[in-house]
Order: C-alpha cells, then sequence, then structure tokens
C-alpha cells in the first residue's frame, strides 16, 4: 500500500524541503546583518526577471542538467559516479580536439561533432572506474573521486604542453574558429527592434540538454536496456537470475553517465569560453550529484532541479555583485538546499506520511 | 481457576485502511501452548507486536496474570515477563553466546562480572530445560536450530514467563524442528506459557494445547487442538473448504529431457557444494531433490538456470549446455527451455519494485513479441500481465501494483505464471510454496501438476518433506552434495527420508536423537570450516 499520493512524494516533499532552507537561508542572512527579503528579491530580479538573467540561469541549468542526468542514469544501476567532474574536463577536451583540428563548414556540423567528441571523451574517462569496478571490484565511489584529480592533471598536462600557443603564458587553447562560433539566445530569439538575452551566455547546447532529459527518460523506461538497467540496480541477484549480465550493465550504463557528463562541457567550452580553460567545468559535476537526488533521478526532475540550481548560482552571482552578501553565502545557501532536499528528505517525509495516513482515516471514519 | 497468563481484550490496530486486528480476544492458562494460526498478512504478527509493544493497540485492554498491564515499549514487556524469538534472529553474529544473552541486561559498566552471573545462570537454565548449548561459541558457527536456543535463553535469562515464538520452524530442518519441539514441551512441563505463531498445520496439532485461527484480522476460532483436525482448521483459516492432500494421476514417463553426469559446484568462498552429481529427468514426470537446506540443492538449481559456474555435464533433449563462461546465463537457459522458478523469490525471481507488469516478462524482456520497434511494447506487456494474473488468480489483478505490495503468495503466483506459460520443456522449481498461504499453496501444487501431466519435466526442490512425498514422482536426496539415494514415493516413509537426509545410507540408526545429534555436528562442523 502506498503510504502517501504519488503527487505528494515528488511535488510536495522536494517543495516544503525547499522552504525550510529557504528559511535556514533567510536567518543566515539576517545573522550577518543584511535584510533576507531584500536578498531574496534581488536574487529574483537579477536571475529570473530580466533576460539576460534568464540567460545566464538557463546557462547554467544546462551545465546542471547533463551533469544531473549523468548522475541519475549512474544511480539507476545502483551506482554513485562522484567523477562527472573529471568526465566533463575530459570532454572538453574532446570538444577541443573536434573543434580545433578539423575544419567545420558549418557550426551546425561542428555542434554534432564536439558532442561526439565531447561525450566520447567522457565515456572513456568513465570506463576506466567501470571497468575495473565490474572486473576487480574497485568500488566506483572511491576510483570515480581518484579520477577526478587524475583528469584535472591531464587537463593541466595538455593544455600547459599540448595545446597551449607558442608565446601565450596562460594555460588555454586558442580561440576556436569562427566556423564553431554556437548560436546564443541572443543570436537566436533577438528581433531588429528589441535585444534580447545581452551578453548572456546561453546557447543552442540548452535545446541539447533538453533533448538529452527526453532521450534518457526513453532510455530507462521504454527501451530494453533501461529496464535491465533498473533490474540491476535494484537487485544484483535477480538480474542475474534474468541473464542480464552485471559487467555489461556496469559498464554501459557508466558509459553513458560519463558520455552525459562529459556533453557538458560543449555547454561551457564551445558555447561560452570558444576555448579550453583549466577550470572550465567550475564544480557542475558535483552539482550534477545534488541535482540529481533532487530530481529523484527522474529526467524530469533533473530538469526542474537543474533550473533551480541555475537560478541559485544565478541569483548568488548578482547578491555578490550588489550586496555586501559574499559570494560565499551562496555556497552556504546551496549546501543548505542540497542538505534539505537530499541528506533530510526523511525527515520531511515521515511527518508527511502519518499527516497523509490520518487523513485518510479520517475520510474513511 | 488461577488467573490466565495472558489475556487479551477487545485489541485493535489499523494500519491507515486496513484494519490489521480487529476486537481480538483471546486468554491463554499458565503452562499451556498457545497456537496462532493463520495466512500470511493474517493479523498475527501485528498482535504479538502489539504483546511485545513494538506497536500501540488503537483499543483493547491486556492483562498479565489477572493484572491490567500496559505495554508501551519491549522493556515494558520484558518486565512483564514477556520473551519473543523472532522469526529472524536479533544476534550479533560475532558475539559468544554468553555476549549475545547478557546483550542489554548487563548489571554494570564493567563486563565480567556480568558474564560470570550469566554463565552459572547458563548452567542453572541448561539442566533445568535441557538447553545445552557452549557459552563460547561464536554465533555464526552454530547451526540455524542452535542459534534458536539461544534467543529463547536470552529470554529466558531475561525470567520470561511467557514466551512467544513467531514461526519458529520456518528456518529450520524437520529434526531441528523435532527438537524445538521437544525444547517448548520442557518449558510447559516446567510451567512457561508459550505462543506459537505458525501457519502450519501440523505444528499446531502436534505441539500445542488450544488454538487459535486468525482471518483478515479477525480471530475466527478458538479450540481445544485435541477437539479439531487440520482439514477443519484449514477451513477456518482460508473461510472454505481446503484440499490438503494433492490429486494425482500416476506418471507416464516419456524421453529423457535432462541429463545431469557427474557436476561439481565450488561456490563464491571456494566450497565445494556439489560433489559430482548424476540425475535424469525425463518427459511428464516430477523428480523431487529432498534434503536438509545447505546441503546443495540451491547450486545444483543455480548451475541449472545459468547463474553459478560447474564442471560436469548436462545435456537438456540431448544437447549439452555450457556450465561456465559463454552461454552459461539465464537467458541461454531460456533459449534451452528451461524456466526456472528460483527459491528466493524476492531476490531473484522478481525486482520487488517492479510493478507486476514488469516481472511478468522478467528474463524473457528480450523476447521479440514483447518489442515494439527499439522500445518495449509496455501497452503491449501490460494486457499480457493482465490475462496471465486472471489466469494465475493473481490478486489484487491490478498490473500496475509493485510487487512487494503482493502478499508471498500471489508473488508466486506471478514467478509461475511467467515461468510456466512460456512453455519449457523443464520446469527448475525450488520450495514453491516457501512463505505462501494455504489457498494459494493448492493451487500452486495443481499447477505443478498439470504441468506435468502436459508430458513437462519438471525439477522440483524443497525442504518441505511433505511437498516432496506429496508432489513428486520420483525422490533423490541431497546430503553434502551428494544424492544419497532415489526412492519412490510409494514405498518409502518419512523416516527413511529422513535418514538419507542425515547422511545414513545404512540402516540402523538406534534412536532418532542420535541421529540428530549427528545432522547438528556435521552441519556445524561444516560451518565451521566454511
Amino acid at each position: 500500500m502506498e503510504k502517501m499520493p504519488h503527487w505528494a512524494d515528488i511535488v510536495l516533499i522536494p517543495l516544503i524541503s525547499l522552504f525550510l532552507a529557504a528559511i535556514l537561508s533567510a536567518l543566515v542572512i539576517l545573522a550577518i546583518g543584511e535584510n533576507p527579503w531584500a536578498a531574496f528579491k534581488l536574487m529574483v530580479d537579477g536571475a529570473l526577471m530580466r533576460s539576460s538573467g534568464w540567460g545566464y540561469t538557463l546557462y547554467y541549468a544546462t551545465n546542471f542538467m547533463f551533469t544531473g542526468l549523468a548522475v541519475a542514469v549512474a544511480f539507476h544501476a545502483r551506482m554513485f559516479n562522484i567523477g562527472g567532474e573529471g568526465q566533463a574536463m575530459l570532454g572538453g577536451l574532446g570538444v577541443a580536439y573536434v573543434c580545433l583540428f578539423i575544419p567545420w563548414p558549418h557550426w551546425s556540423l561542428a555542434l554534432i561533432g564536439a558532442s561526439l567528441g565531447a561525450a566520447m571523451f567522457g565515456a572513456l574517462w568513465a570506463l576506466i572506474p567501470a571497468y575495473l569496478q565490474a572486473k576487480r571490484g574497485s568500488h566506483i565511489v572511491i576510483t570515480t573521486i581518484m579520477f577526478n584529480f587524475i583528469a584535472a592533471a591531464v587537463l593541466n598536462y595538455f593544455l600547459v604542453n599540448v595545446l597551449r600557443p607558442p608565446r601565450s603564458m596562460d594555460p588555454a587553447t586558442k580561440t576556436f574558429p569562427d566556423a564553431t562560433h554556437l548560436p546564443s539566445f541572443r543570436d537566436m530569439f533577438s528581433t531588429a527592434e528589441t535585444i534580447m538575452f545581452r551578453g548572456a551566455p546561453a546557447n543552442v547546447t540548452f535545446f541539447i540538454a533538453l533533448a538529452a532529459c527526453v532521450l534518457v527518460w526513453f532510455l530507462i523506461w521504454r527501451t530494453k536496456l533501461g529496464y535491465e538497467i533498473r533490474a540491476f540496480g535494484h537487485s544484483e541477484s535477480g538480474a542475474k537470475y534474468a541473464g542480464i549480465s552485471p559487467v555489461r550493465i556496469t559498464v554501459i550504463s557508466m558509459l553513458i553517465s560519463g558520455a552525459l557528463a562529459g556533453l557538458m562541457s560543449v555547454n561551457t567550452t564551445m558555447g561560452e569560453s570558444e576555448r579550453l580553460v583549466l577550470n572550465s567545468t567550475e564544480g557542475a559535476g558535483f552539482i550534477g550529484i545534488a541535482v540529481a537526488l533532487m530530481g529523484r533521478s527522474h529526467p524530469f526532475g533533473v530538469f526542474l532541479a537543474a533550473i533551480l540550481f541555475g537560478f541559485l548560482y544565478q541569483g548568488g552571482a548578482e547578491l555578490a555583485l550588489w550586496t555586501n552578501i559574499p559570494r560565499e553565502l551562496i555556497v552556504v545557501i546551496q549546501a543548505l538546499v542540497i542538505l534539505f532536499t537530499g541528506a533530510l528528505d526523511n525527515m520531511v517525509r515521515m511527518p508527511l506520511e502519518k499527516l497523509f495516513l490520518a487523513l485518510r482515516k479520517k475520510g474513511d471514519a | 481457576m488461577t488467573a490466565p497468563a495472558i489475556e487479551l481484550k477487545g485489541i485493535s490496530k489499523a494500519f491507515g485502511p486496513v484494519q490489521a486486528n480487529k476486537d481480538i480476544s483471546i486468554s491463554v492458562q499458565p503452562g499451556t501452548i498457545h497456537g496462532i494460526i493463520g495466512e500470511n498478512g493474517a493479523g498475527k504478527s501485528t498482535l504479538m507486536s502489539i504483546l511485545y509493544g513494538f506497536y500501540k493497540a488503537d483499543k483493547g485492554e491486556i492483562f498479565i496474570k489477572g493484572q491490567k498491564t500496559a505495554i508501551p515499549d519491549s522493556q515494558a514487556a520484558i518486565a512483564a515477563g514477556i520473551g519473543m524469538v523472532f522469526q529472524h534472529f536479533k544476534l550479533v553474529e560475532n558475539f559468544t553466546v554468553l555476549e549475545n544473552i547478557i546483550l542489554g541486561a548487563e548489571d554494570g559498566a564493567l563486563l565480567r562480572p556480568s558474564l560470570a552471573k550469566a554463565r552459572s545462570e547458563l548452567k542453572h537454565l541448561a539442566q533445568e530445560y535441557e538447553l545445552n548449548i557452549d557459552p563460547d561459541a561464536v554465533i555464526e558457527n552454530l547451526s540455524v536450530g542452535h542459534q534458536q536456543r539461544v534467543e529463547i535463553l536470552k529470554a529466558l535469562y531475561r525470567r520470561a514467563e511467557i514466551l512467544i515464538l513467531d514461526e519458529p520452524t520456518g528456518v529450520l530442518t524437520p529434526a531441528e524442528a523435532d527438537q524445538l519441539f521437544r525444547i517448548l514441551d520442557r518449558l510447559r512441563e516446567e510451567g512457561k506459557t508459550i505462543i506459537l505463531i505458525t501457519h502450519k498445520l501440523r505444528e499446531i496439532m502436534e505441539i500445542t494445547n488450544t488454538v487459535s485461527v486468525m482471518r483478515r484480522g479477525e480471530m475466527t476460532a478458538t479450540v481445544k487442538t485435541s477437539e479439531t483436525s487440520p482439514e477443519h482448521l484449514a477451513e477456518l483459516m482460508v473461510g472454505r473448504k481446503v484440499l490438503l492432500r494433492v490429486d494425482k494421476k500416476p506418471a507416464t514417463p516419456g524421453d529423457v529431457v535432462l541429463e545431469v553426469e557427474g557436476l561439481r559446484v565450488i561456490d563464491e568462498k571456494g566450497v565445494e557444494r556439489v560433489k559430482g552429481i548424476d540425475l535424469t529427468v525425463r518427459k511428464g514426470e516430477i523428480l523431487g531433490i529432498a534434503g536438509v537446506a545447505g546441503n546443495g540443492q540451491s547450486e545444483l538449481l543455480e548451475v541449472l538456470g545459468g547463474f553459478a559456474d560447474g564442471t560436469g555435464t548436462i545435456r537438456m533433449n540431448g544437447v549439452t549446455l555450457p556450465l561456465m563462461g559463454k552461454g552459461a546465463d539465464g537467458q541461454s537457459r531460456r533459449h534451452a527451455g528451461i524456466a526456472h522458478v528460483p527459491e528466493d523469490r524476492q531476490r531473484e525471481g522478481l525486482i520487488m519494485e517492479y510493478t507486476a507488469w514488469e516481472n511478468v516478462v522478467f528474463g524473457y524482456h528480450l523476447d521479440p513479441e514483447y518489442q515494439s520497434g527499439i522500445l518495449m511494447d509496455n501497452a503491449g506487456i501490460q494486457a499480457i500481465a493482465q490475462e496471465k494474473m486472471d489466469r494465475f488468480d493473481v490478486r489484487p489483478p491490478h498490473p500496475k501494483l509493485a510487487a512487494k505490495n503482493f502478499s508471498g503468495g500471489n508473488q508466486q503466483k506471478i514467478v509461475l505464471a511467467r515461468e510456466i506459460e512460456r512453455n519449457p520443456d523443464l520446469l527448475l522449481i525450488g520450495q514453491p510454496t516457501r512463505g505462501v498461504d494455504i489457498g494459494a499453496i493448492e493451487f500452486i501444487h495443481q499447477q505443478i501438476i498439470a504441468l506435468r501431466d502436459q508430458g513437462k519435466a519438471i525439477l522440483l526442490v524443497s525442504v518441505e518433506l511433505d511437498e516432496i512425498l506429496s508432489l513428486s514422482d520420483r525422490i533423490a536426496v541431497m546430503f553434502d552434495g551428494h544424492i544419497m539415494g532415489e526412492r519412490v514415493p510409494d514405498q518409502t516413509n518419512e523416516k527413511e527420508l529422513g535418514l538419507l537426509m542425515a547422511g545414513v545410507t545404512q540402516e540402523p540408526a538406534a534412536d532418532a536423537a542420535k541421529v540428530v545429534d549427528q545432522q547438528f555436528a556435521l552441519q556445524d562442523e561444516e560451518r565451521g570450516g566454511a
């Protein structure tokens, strides 16, 4: 018997958690002598009330959708892929090679090429931990964490020793050719009279992220592979009985997860900076974990959570710009959201379940 | 007349819309064994949890020795002299017997005085109730039967006068169960009061003084055991007449379907579980594998089902099947015409979080019949699932309900519907009625016989000797990875099979107790070595 209606589980609980996180954040802001209501208004104004604000929010959300989906897919196979960060970094390397060394006639082709490159590099970076988990039993959490550090070192090596233009002191590639310039939201949505999304980095990759959400949904709930991934995630012994190879599922789901994480760098590297820089991932790989947790590993949930975190990122930047609230505080707020939606889930869930049971009893009586 | 040891008056408990206990009253006389019988989900465990302070009753009163007693938590229950032996033991595996017994009942900050006290107390209890056990043995090295004794000792150490046992024989071998009953008998002689919760009619008939029957949260009857019969109790439990004996025609075995030669299995820990066995199963017959759990039957099924490695030869309809590496997996076995109802439906046969319809294709999900393009034909599968659930009388007949929300019997019916309806040449079936209620047992047995009568070969593994005897056309007994012998049901009896199950091939073992002890020794040795 279900303890409470489905909608309460997926809508009400995250909302209440969010509300609690907001209250606590307000108290923190109050404690440092600022006005929480003004801060909140500033965040909303800066992130949602202007098209340029939306341009930033959706740009961040694009990153979080990819990394959130990456974590979600691995979750379904009961694996905790903490290596999204490293996989995204390597994805960036893939994008750089595709953009720098292939003469693309048009951005659309370049986008396809760069996406494949990013996905492939990300997937390959996930393959090694996946193989070690499947064949040697090395725990995926440990190996993927370590692979983040290795990825950072690898990226550093390539940027300093291989891809850095001569005489440049900056560990970054040269700017990608013009033909690989992706249309930004400004390019796409501005008319002759009004300029929309001025200066904002959101670009066409956002739609690839949306497509990825839909495709992941199909993959997980409509295909044989998704069926096997979920079965394996729920019960390994059951999967073995059914003839589903644990090695195969472990490797394939991590490949998909790594590819999704890698795709993130199409947005940052090709869509925004148009060259590969050292810290292009900016911790989005880790935010992906929170996004997947909050989104309950469901692509639609991931989509909503990614937008929320995009809002927090952009709103936080606005706070740092216009108030005395330090930028670090936004990390505190984000951490509170993660704490409430991820770790303290049961704190909200249990009283709510009791409430629904009581309501139902009353209804029956 | 003395006051009843325990008396419940009008106990009611609801979980949301489910009325788990409805106005239940019982009264148990001291020094008796009172059985509570009912199908899974009838509310037995809820009632006992109320008595032990895990749940609070919505309504009703509890009297202990004539005094009204509130039991808000298990501490209060222990203080009131109630001890509980759970179906799944609550023991710390790597502690000794003594350490487990004092756990939670230590007298001070230092362990030594408590341990010394417990040691002398244990000696006393062992003498009084013939509950012999080595106080320094580590739990994980003990047999299941001995672990259960530790649970009983734990309760007695806490001065329990009323002992509640929840499905105590669920994990025991027949011999261990007999020993348990001897212990219970002894406890009764010493004046303890025992409440025995079970769904096995035989146990009720064997040991109880009175029995209460529960059905759907209500107490339908309380009768003296001497004045009732298994048939009558079954009828009270299920609410209709139940056929306890399986009706079947003689088998007409045909061609050989499965041949097993020199099969050996070494498990993940490197222990040889199956030590070279030969078997054949023919069309239209049921070969039953009897044996105490843990003697290699599970591994035999796993290898045949393709999810464990082995060496030797198996041939299916004359074709040799690989036993490890490529082609030794569940998918290949299904293609070879082998269907498998595994022993543990919750860990293997079903994905508990999956809906019924997802489970109805589990293992066959790659079949082209269930696809529509590159996607799975979910709507089609749901329709098929609905049909199968109707045919197998799965209740409730909702394909969209998660498997974990069905009762044990209905879960098993979902597995059976899936495996039987695929029209296999050979059905492997392990513990078909474990944790399944009486009404469903009847149905499941009928389905197995019907499949045999269609000319299919069936390999049945069960630790329930009754089940083996009533279903099988031939019986092979496994002990310590070997087949000790084959018998025909009509020409054997429980005693002979019991001896074979204990590894005794040569007559005569003068007294049964000796055999039983020998069997324990062997099991302990095996566990100790593993």
